[in-house]
């Protein structure tokens, strides 16, 4: 089954992929854009501070995915003996990375009003610190080390270790006294939040999709094209 | 509504920061991803030109090599 996905064979479609992708992306971004800045209604508690909401809680989600997918490669990649798994999953961490930072400042920023300062030591805010924290280890040893094996071996150390955190960031707002507030959606039971509210959260959080999407193409394209420069090289 | 959108009860300057942040991200890491990108397709085509004849149709029978320079010639 893995060799329908190999390289050779899908790099037709991930080279002409991200220009039909950003194209999408672009038209749901604004989409969201105007929904989040514009149409969506204040929130009664915070104000026009809620809109942050909907950069910050998607950015947050994705980087949670894109960790767990991640580990979840790089797993299948030493079980199944695939370098392809740990390609992909490459090539989706600086994506996962910068939707981590975003989550970070972002709420750092809604902090300032709501809660009156700019950062705390908080159980969810501290977790996904520790998770931003993995992220740059994960992507150092991709950059210091030169044999595969090694990578391959120390990468997944690093994400088996982190994903332990990321149930942690989950429920860190039920276990602990936190400042963050709890969970407003959820998927097994019914969400806190008003429908005028989530559908531009789920519009924000389709564009966000679609530009890890992007990225994690073009990353993609060029680890592929790397390897083929040194294949060049041993002619 | 312009006001509103610059204004927005005296939040504006948070929320808009959180946004602008969010898209100058975006566009950092795109414009990294496709500056590395485009350098290794150079390099692929700069290797490629030195090659001898034999060497690039030994390279040209890889299906993904042809595509790299397929792309290149569309771009």
């Amino acid at each position: 089954m893995f060799k329908l996905f190999e390289p050779n064979k899908i790099f037709k479609i991930t080279s002409k992929a991200p220009k039909y992708v950003l194209f999408l992306f672009i038209v749901v971004l604004s989409v969201g854009l105007v929904e989040a800045l514009i149409i969506s209604p204040e929130d009664y508690k915070q104000s026009d501070a809620v809109r942050i909401m909907y950069v910050h809680v998607p950015a947050a989600w994705i980087s949670l995915g894109i960790f767990s997918s991640i580990t979840l490669l790089s797993i299948c990649g030493f079980v199944f003996r695939n370098k392809n798994f740990f390609l992909i999953s490459k090539s989706l961490a600086p994506s996962g990375f910068v939707f981590n930072i975003i989550a970070l400042v972002t709420g750092s920023i809604w902090g300032k009003p709501t809660w009156g300062t700019w950062w705390a030591w908080d159980a969810r805010i501290t977790s996904m610190l520790i998770l931003a924290l993995f992220y740059a280890m994960y992507l150092i040893v991709w950059r210091i080390y030169d044999k595969e094996e090694k990578v391959y071996k120390i990468s997944t150390i690093i994400t088996i270790l982190g994903i332990i955190n990321v149930p942690i960031i989950k429920y860190s707002v039920d276990w602990w006294n936190t400042l963050h507030q709890p969970a407003s959606i959820n998927i097994l039971s019914k969400s806190s939040i008003h429908s005028s509210m989530l559908y531009p959260l789920l519009i924000m959080t389709a564009a966000f999709a679609l530009f890890s999407l992007l990225i994690f193409l073009m990353k993609y394209n060029t680890e592929l094209i790397k390897i083929k420069n040194k294949g060049l090289d041993r002619l | 509504m312009i006001n509103e959108l610059f204004f927005m009860n005296g939040y504006a300057v948070y929320v808009l920061s959180a946004f602008s942040f969010t898209l100058l991200s975006f566009l950092g890491l795109y414009l990294v991803t496709k500056m590395q990108f485009v350098k290794e397709q150079n390099k692929f085509v700069a290797k490629f030109g030195s090659l001898t004849t034999e060497q690039a149709n030994s390279a040209k029978s890889q299906r993904i090599n042809k595509e790299i320079l397929a792309n290149v010639t569309n771009n």
